[in-house]
């Protein structure tokens, strides 16, 4: 049981710390509320509008999601570039196997009409 | 120059072969504009076929192994322990989709894409199960949660259903990062992820003194991770939630394949790759069985909703099955195989009856609607209360059987006090079991009861349930059998 002390301890610093850093945000910050504490903090400017006042469209999100994973699939093909004559032809298979995963979500997508901006 | 590992492939074949056809899937049901509707009984026995031949792939190539085999240089094992865990995942993934066939029709999804996420997450349940690298077994439980993150939300405009999803994926990634933290001190502490030999490298690691603290704190995190995928008390607070919120065929899928696969991996990493610590991991899986089996039945006692209710049986449920766990002896083992598999079609044909009877969403599941059932349907109340009976334990059926295998085996080993506590809360059980049964025979029904669907597949399905059920009771002989052919050695 002596093994567990230390993992008693841990979990006591971690529980202790919470309190103490909670305790220390009360007692120190600023009191104030309301005013331009509420505002949207715009570089240090008053802002001139409210962000609800600006929509966008949804499909940007869907678009950012879609760019991720193309994006790193790209990042995935530069070691393996590098590395592609130590890597011979179980890497090379290997990473046609993982573009091949990918071209079945690209085609998903596509089919899904993600791709379509309109 | 790497040697390729043909042969390695090959014998993985049946999880590749089910992954290939997920895609298949998911790219043939993105065609046209249509909206579900039409081609969900096309899809559906596609899926079926896929989870019999892959069925089929796993017995030919991965059955009937005397000696473990391990491949792809040490991240998979092929051995009986495995082999029956995946038939019993690819059984418990096919009732699931016998169950889906109406959700599927009437939500107007596209059937492809929702079996398709089912075919996923078997996918990573039957890599998880053969696991036996701690990275490999964490990227096969990855694939399983991932896929049913999504599918507890299925019901895409229901407030509880995203509720669900986003309880689901926030903790489920919570308890991954706990799991890959404890993971990772684990490997600082003895270099190694590969199971067959982390225990001796565990014993070297704290024989050497300073490796003391990490080997501690590191298998704790990972058996906290581990006991959230098999929702624990005190790691349970998601189940209730995501099992209440999601359709309940994915709730069925949960309750029955999900804890499963978690169950498998669990007594691997237990048994194999923790077996240097098995006095510390036993005090505290029966710690935690007798706190999973107390507030498991006690919170049960107070549900109004049927599927809530279930839930927190399933918690309950989990805290008996770690009573074998905990034993790490080979009747405690197969004690819980058993269990796991009878576990298996009771919860499947519960959850059946709860589809049959709810309607649009989450109407019709409180215990008020199933008031009179045995006079509307005979056969369907007959059914459910095979099931509750299984539930709580009572002859003649599998849930009685494999109950008193675990407290035998935990008596046999000298945990008698976990073994007492398992069955003084069975008796608690037997109050909102017979609850349901008592509304189903001896109540009336109103007027607005709502009159139990009538869809032959579905009855069908949980017809076979409740006879397996029965069968499990009075002939629990040939499936002990195959338990007791599928062990793992012992820690």
């Amino acid at each position: 049981m002596a093994n567990y002390i230390p993992i008693l301890v841990f979990v006591l610093v971690a529980i202790g710390f919470l309190i103490v850093s909670l305790m220390a945000a009360r007692i120190f910050r600023h009191g104030g509320k309301g005013g331009t504490n509420a505002d949207p903090y715009e570089c240090g400017n008053e802002a001139d509008s409210l962000a609800h006042d600006h929509r966008f469209s949804i499909r940007y999100y869907l678009i950012a999601v879609l760019f991720v994973i193309f994006d790193v699939e790209t990042i995935f093909l530069f070691p393996w570039a590098v590395m592609f004559d130590r890597l011979a032809l179980f890497g090379f298979i290997e990473m046609m196997v993982f573009l091949a995963i990918l071209v079945v979500g690209y085609v998903y997508v596509w089919n899904r009409g993600a791709l379509d901006w309109a | 120059m790497t040697a390729i590992p043909i042969r390695d492939f090959l014998l993985l074949a049946p999880e590749i072969f089910l992954a290939v056809a997920g895609m298949a899937m998911l790219v043939a049901g993105s065609y046209g504009r249509d909206n579900g509707g039409n081609g969900h009984r096309g899809c559906s026995v596609c899926a079926v076929a896929a989870l019999a031949m892959t069925g089929g792939l796993v017995f030919w190539l991965q059955g009937g192994r005397e000696v473990p085999e391990v491949i792809l240089s040490g991240m998979f094992v092929l051995d009986g322990y495995a082999f029956f865990w995946k038939i019993l995942l690819l059984i418990a993934a096919t009732l699931t989709i016998f169950l889906s066939e109406r959700f599927v029709a009437e939500g107007g999804y596209r059937p492809g894409e929702y079996y398709a996420l089912i075919l996923f997450a078997t996918t990573g349940m039957l890599l998880m199960v053969s696991g036996f690298n701690l990275l490999s077994i964490w990227i096969s439980l990855e694939l399983m949660a991932l896929s049913s993150y999504i599918l507890a939300g299925y019901f895409k405009h229901q407030l509880k259903s995203t509720e669900a999803a986003l309880k689901y994926f926030v903790l489920g990634a919570l308890s991954s990062g706990i799991l890959l933290y404890g993971v990772s001190l684990l490997y600082g502490a003895t270099g190694t992820l590969e199971l067959a030999g982390l225990s001796d490298a565990l014993s070297l690691a704290v024989a050497a003194g300073d490796g003391q603290v990490l080997v501690a704190l590191g298998w704790l995190l990972l058996a906290m991770g581990l006991f959230f995928k098999v929702a624990v008390v005190p790691f349970h607070v998601w189940t209730p939630d995501v099992y209440v919120g999601a359709p309940t065929p994915i709730t069925s899928f949960l309750a029955i394949a999900s804890k499963a696969a978690s169950f498998a991996v669990l007594v691997r990493i237990f048994y194999q790759g923790l077996a240097f610590l098995t006095p510390d991991w036993q005090w505290l899986t029966a710690a935690l069985a007798t706190i999973t089996m107390i507030w498991g039945n006690l919170a049960a006692l107070t549900q109004k909703n049927v599927k809530r209710m279930l839930a927190y049986s399933s918690i309950a449920h989990a805290g008996y099955v770690l009573i074998g766990v905990l034993t790490a002896t080979e009747d405690g083992q197969w004690a819980v195989l058993f269990y796991l598999a009878a576990y298996t079609f009771i919860t499947a044909g519960a959850f059946g009856t709860v589809v049959l009877l709810e309607r649009r969403a989450y109407a019709g599941e409180t215990y008020e609607d199933y008031a009179g059932l045995a006079r509307r349907a005979p056969f369907l109340a007959a059914s459910m209360m095979i099931f509750l009976l299984a539930l709580t334990g009572i002859p003649p059926t599998g849930g009685f059987v494999g109950k008193i295998y675990l407290f035998a085996a935990a008596v046999e080993a000298g945990w008698v006090w976990v073994a007492v506590v398992g069955v003084l809360t069975s008796a608690i059980s037997l109050y909102y079991y017979m609850g349901l049964i008592v509304q189903m025979y001896l109540k009336d029904a109103e007027d607005t009861t709502p009159e139990p669907l009538y869809a032959p597949g579905l009855l069908a399905t949980v017809g076979l349930c409740a006879v397996i059920t029965v069968l499990l009771g009075l002939l629990p002989g040939p499936l002990i059998e195959l338990a007791k052919g599928s062990l793992l050695p012992l820690p």
